[in-house]
């Protein structure tokens, strides 16, 4: 039995149609499938030059803390670097070019106070980012972020008793760093970045790595507390990781 | 119920009198050389307060006896002389109480105060702040370095603001966080605050020296016995002042020796 012309019309009409339509709907799914996957950038963040001295932390006024740490030397944390010249605790960012979600993790961020310390000494958030400060020790602490005055943040100083509920709070705009100490141990410091889109604060050796980046041009930036920030342009190509080194000079 | 309150008067006073006479919750024993007259003085008082406490309740508890036993309208009698009399009676018998315990402790106070410290007396300087007391040693040069306040930074350890880059003096000044002392040797303690009233207690010390911001105050005490000893702040100065100590550790001249060399090594 042969087709009608006017039926085989419409079959190639809506065969084409079909073809048209997946090979759009194909498409948006390989943009897609790139934008998720997207690029990493990583690096290393070096200090060109001898560290200035770290001073040991004597927490005798706090027995408790002092136990804690008979076996180690604790220090100050101003500039922490490797053998090799790997910075510690600088937090790397993009600071130009972002266009994805000013949110980039859904995780809740955890600032630890241990042993009369800050752990991490440096941590990062976006704005609106819900962080937990717990207290690990002992001995009360005294919560105390001290934001740029005059800034989109607020300053605030809690009291958290040992095993006391964590303390949920956020910061509303962007601010690199805010400086928290304790009011009742002068030795603590810590410092909380307010960044928008994704970072990664770099560990021992100096390495960072942010994923998920889509292709395009970016300004990176590199911000450690007693350096200050370096900045550095960088463009994502799809599928090809990029790679961003800086370094510091020691004054 | 008369004569039972008038027993009871007597009981309670009696009571309150025997753990004082007992030596019960004595203060712990004085490990400095001027502390003795300062317990002295603390003993006088507590037998002249003492005498009179128990007279007086000895006293109110016979008339409360007395007059239950009266028949009812019984008048009663004035003191001699009316009420003036019995207020200048009191005025000067009370006031020649404390005068004489005032004249017999001036010879504690201006042993304390009123003496220079001898000249080669150990300096040390002590900074109270919120929330921490910090001790700083002249080092070999045997002076301090300027103290800049702008440059105080907690954070980075440097607790009394000094320029080690540009003050020659301050260049081997050692920081610490706990106050060692050789035994025997006279200390001359140099004390400031950072911000707000503080207090430095050392109990077994016999001193107590309050800090007003704004004030450089002096002190001096020789330590006799080696140890390990709590100092409190005593001043309400905040949040933190319930966590507010440091500790003052008496040593023998050559353990202070090594610990004053090691501390100068973690400077």
């Amino acid at each position: 039995m042969s087709v009608p012309v006017r039926h085989r019309a419409v079959i190639f009409f809506c065969a084409l149609l079909t073809f048209v339509a997946g090979s759009v709907m194909f498409s948006q799914y390989k943009v897609k499938a790139a934008a998720l996957s997207g690029s990493s950038i990583s690096g290393i963040v070096r200090l060109e030059g001898t560290a200035p001295h770290q001073r040991p932390i004597d927490m005798s006024k706090e027995p408790s803390c002092a136990l804690m740490h008979k076996a180690n030397l604790v220090t100050t944390e101003s500039v922490v670097a490797g053998p090799d010249g790997g910075l510690k605790n600088v937090v790397v960012y993009i600071s130009q070019g972002w266009t994805g979600p000013a949110q980039a993790s859904t995780a809740s961020p955890i600032l630890d106070q241990k042993g009369c310390q800050y752990i991490p000494h440096v941590m990062a958030v976006n704005a609106g980012q819900p962080f937990k400060v717990l207290n690990s020790d002992q001995t009360s602490h005294n919560v105390h972020p001290m934001p740029a005055p005059g800034g989109a943040n607020q300053e605030w100083n809690k009291s958290q008793s040992p095993g006391a509920q964590p303390i949920v709070s956020s910061w509303n705009g962007e601010e690199v760093a805010i400086h928290v100490k304790c009011n009742i141990h002068p030795w603590m410091s810590g410092y909380i970045a307010v960044v928008k889109g994704p970072y990664s604060i770099t560990n021992q050796k100096g390495a960072f790595r942010i994923e998920n980046i889509p292709p395009g041009d970016y300004t990176l930036s590199a911000w450690q507390e007693t350096y200050g920030t370096q900045t550095q342009k960088v463009t994502v190509a799809a599928g090809k990781p990029a790679t961003v080194n800086f370094a510091f000079k020691a004054k | 119920m008369a004569k039972f309150v008038a027993v009871t008067l007597i009981a309670i006073a009696i009571g309150s009198a025997i753990p004082i006479l007992l030596h019960i919750w004595m203060p712990p024993a004085d490990i400095s050389t001027h502390g003795h007259l300062i317990d002295a003085q603390m003993a006088d008082t507590m037998v002249e307060a003492g005498i009179c406490f128990i007279a007086a309740q000895l006293i109110l508890a016979v008339f409360i006896w007395l007059a239950a036993s009266r028949p009812s309208g019984y008048k009663i009698r004035n003191f001699p002389g009316g009420s003036f009399v019995l207020v200048l009676a009191a005025f000067f018998l009370v006031g020649t109480e404390v005068l004489a315990l005032g004249f017999f402790g001036t010879k504690a106070w201006a042993n304390i105060y009123f003496t220079p410290p001898s000249a080669d007396s150990l300096p040390v300087q002590v900074q109270a702040g919120q929330f921490a007391f910090y001790f700083r040693y002249p080092g070999p040069d045997g002076k301090f370095g300027p103290i800049h306040p702008e440059m105080i930074n907690e954070a980075n350890q440097n607790l009394f603001g000094i320029d080690v880059d540009h003050d020659q003096d301050a260049k081997d000044d050692i920081v610490t966080a706990e106050m060692g002392v050789p035994a025997n040797k006279e200390v001359h303690l140099l004390m400031h605050s950072k911000d707000v009233g503080h207090s430095f207690y050392v109990r077994e010390l016999r001193i107590q020296q309050d800090f007003v911001p704004g004030l450089d105050l002096s002190l001096h005490f020789t330590a006799t016995k080696t140890g390990r000893y709590e100092i409190v702040c005593t001043q309400l100065c905040g949040l933190g002042h319930y966590n507010m100590k440091a500790y003052l550790n008496v040593m023998s001249p050559t353990d202070y020796d090594s610990w004053i060399k090691q501390q100068a090594a973690l400077q």
